[in-house]
């Protein structure tokens, strides 16, 4: 077989695009990247090694990854009723609704951090009604769930909410007059119809979570070991002067957010050729 | 089954989709429901299926009212125009899907449900495909599984919004042939909703002609085409040609022609609209005797295959006719643009102004040599 490198097409441009396209992602992501790389193998093995696998590093992973997986899921869940409600029924005052989504798309961070804290912690609104429940959330890992759940709402409404409103009424009515009742019309036709798009919406929260700094840091407390998130660790290392420590850490958060995303997306692709919408290539 | 229909009305808003509807469905017939786009057609059928809720009026399904029946109980299959099919089930389970979705107590096994769709895939004449996604058919085809997807629940009657109406003209005949056939050997009680005449003379056993949310007519597609009930039939219905006319006295006069017209025996000056198809005008070179032929010049020869048509403009009024004849008749006698003819109407309807829905299709005579038809 002979590999060639460059498809025929008939739309003009294609050396200058993809030269472009390369010379961009290289410039803005790649290069760096290759930095943080190149930056924490100034270590020897050995210390890099024993720089990303210290206690606190690996309670700090533990923290980062499981609360953005949380907090994704909620939001995966939550986010979803959002979307159908936004869709589905019409309401006055629907269109604040709407906007107010993107509201933590907008918000920087920090602000989200303070208001978050202040209303969680103990002498917050919420912080003190729940106190006395024996539910502590300002300054504990729960905190950190919440203040990822705000930061990555939009995510799965955004993504969501187009595909609902693409599907037609017409294959509800079909599945109706088939026989279906309204939950098997939900869980047979049309819960199938959205999950790429859950899965896309989840995704996305997913990685934005994942590298939440501004609004993590107000309310988490920053308890070694307890509460403290990698970006964090990242950050306090830098102000020690530690770099190649600070960018050793880096590495592998990269790498470990990297692998999940890809398999997330192999997952996704899988189930499109599942229901041959594409074809293997 | 049959379906009866009692004085259904349906508003959205300020818009009347369905005035006073009376139509009475025979168990077994494939009817059509034809009219043009807001018409109420699809609003009817929707009804019937239950996918929509009439204002007032009934639905009885065998002489049983079935208007509060929810659309999963009413046992009708229901074809759309943009076959709603499922996109994330194969064709095999868009098929089963009605199966699948029934109560356990009466759900069939999985080697009966293999079995069924099998079966209806090979009624279809789709069994190569139970493995693709919809999305990798081609129109017709998904069009084809949409019907093999209804009939798996075996319904008591078939309903089809516009089916044809998204497909390219070629493989829409051969569906519809192809439906006629299907229909000949399941007997199933089917009304099928269609903006195309063509489609609906071809394939129905009954026409309903629907405009403005009324029935105009009901009848096999011979009786509404020739003889159609009121004018809008009439235009919608085939190709015609409009004269101005006076009414007076049981006689019509168009032009030079006086026509009998027994049905307007005591109307008195009325002004009136005659109709005439293109086809049932005789062109001739030499007026006839009596007042049986309107002269006219010819503006224009067209030759549509195996049909000719001419363009006629009348000789006082200017009124433009359009005839249509057969090749061969054509070339009997080849007329040229510019000629001198005499145009004689070998059929024409007259109806009022005033009454112009009251007309009864009765054929004409006419006053000279009393030929008839």
């Amino acid at each position: 077989m002979i590999f060639r490198f460059r498809q025929p097409s008939v739309l003009p441009g294609f050396g200058l695009t993809l030269g472009f396209t390369l010379g961009y992602l290289g410039l803005i992501v790649l290069i760096p990247l290759a930095m943080a790389f190149t930056q924490a193998f100034h270590l020897s093995w050995d210390q890099f090694w024993r720089t990303v696998t210290a206690p606190r590093v690996l309670a700090s992973y533990r923290l980062t990854f499981g609360a953005a997986f949380l907090a994704a899921t909620i939001n995966t869940g939550f986010g979803f009723i959002v979307a159908w409600v936004l869709v589905r029924y019409p309401f006055p005052g629907k269109r604040l609704v709407d906007a107010l989504v993107d509201l933590p798309f907008a918000l920087p961070t920090a602000v989200a951090g303070i208001t978050l804290a202040a209303i969680y912690s103990s002498n917050g609104w919420i912080g003190h009604a729940l106190e006395p429940l024996g539910m502590k959330i300002a300054f504990t890992p729960l905190g950190v769930i919440v203040a990822l759940v705000f930061i990555s709402l939009p995510f799965v409404v955004r993504t969501v909410q187009p595909v609902l409103e693409d599907l037609e009424a017409e294959v509800e009515e079909a599945a109706a007059s088939l026989g279906a009742d309204r939950w098997q019309i939900f869980w047979r036709v049309l819960f199938p119809a959205i999950r790429p798009a859950l899965l896309t919406g989840f995704t996305l929260a997913f990685a934005r979570a994942i590298g939440e700094y501004g609004s993590v840091i107000f309310i988490a407390g920053n308890l070694p070991m307890v509460s403290e998130i990698t970006p964090l660790l990242i950050v306090s290392k830098l102000e020690q002067y530690d770099y190649s420590g600070a960018a050793a850490v880096s590495v592998v958060m990269l790498v470990i957010s990297f692998l999940l995303l890809l398999l997330i997306n192999l997952l996704q692709r899988w189930s499109r050729i599942q229901r041959g919408w594409e074809t293997v290539i | 089954m049959s379906i009866d229909i009692q004085g259904l009305y349906k508003r959205f808003g300020h818009f009347v989709a369905l005035d006073g509807i009376n139509l009475t469905i025979p168990a077994g017939q494939l009817v059509a429901l034809l009219g043009p786009s807001g018409c109420g057609k699809t609003t009817l059928l929707r009804i019937i299926a239950g996918l929509e809720t009439a204002d007032r009026g009934q639905i009885l399904f065998n002489g049983e009212d079935a208007s509060r029946r929810q659309v999963q109980d009413r046992q009708v299959g229901f074809v759309f125009q943009h076959y709603a099919l499922f996109q994330h089930m194969s064709v095999f389970e868009n098929v089963a899907f009605g199966l699948r979705v029934r109560p356990r107590a009466c759900r069939p096994s999985d080697a009966q449900i293999r079995d069924k769709v099998q079966t209806l895939l090979e009624l279809v004449q789709l069994s190569w495909v139970a493995n693709r996604y919809p999305s990798q058919l081609s129109g017709g085809q998904r069009q084809r599984i949409a019907l093999a997807r209804a009939l798996a629940v075996e319904p008591q009657v078939l309903l089809l919004d516009e089916p044809f109406g998204a497909l390219d003209t070629k493989v829409r005949k051969e569906l519809r042939r192809w439906l006629r056939r299907l229909h000949d050997d399941l007997h199933i009680t089917s009304v099928f909703v269609t903006h195309d005449q063509e489609e609906a003379l071809e394939v129905a056993d009954q026409i309903v002609v629907m405009n403005r949310g009324c029935i105009e007519q009901m009848g096999s597609p011979q009786e509404v085409y020739d003889a159609p009930a009121t004018p809008f039939v009439y235009q919608f219905l085939g190709n015609i040609n409009l004269f101005h006319s006076r009414v007076h006295a049981g006689w019509a006069k168009v032009g030079g022609l006086r026509v009998q017209v027994p049905e307007h025996d005591d109307a008195e000056y009325a002004p009136a609209m005659a109709y005439v198809r293109p086809h049932d005008i005789d062109v001739l070179r030499e007026p006839e005797d009596g007042d049986t032929t309107l002269p006219a010049t010819i503006s224009r020869v067209s030759l549509l295959g195996s049909l000719v048509r001419l363009e006629l403009t009348q000789a006082p009024s200017g009124e433009i006719a359009e005839v249509e004849m057969t090749r061969e008749r054509y070339l009997a006698d080849p007329l040229q643009a510019g000629d001198l003819v005499f145009v004689k109407p070998r059929q024409l309807r007259v109806f009022l102004y005033d009454n112009s829905r009251a007309g009864s299709p009765v054929p004409m005579r006419w006053s000279g040599d009393g030929d008839g038809i």
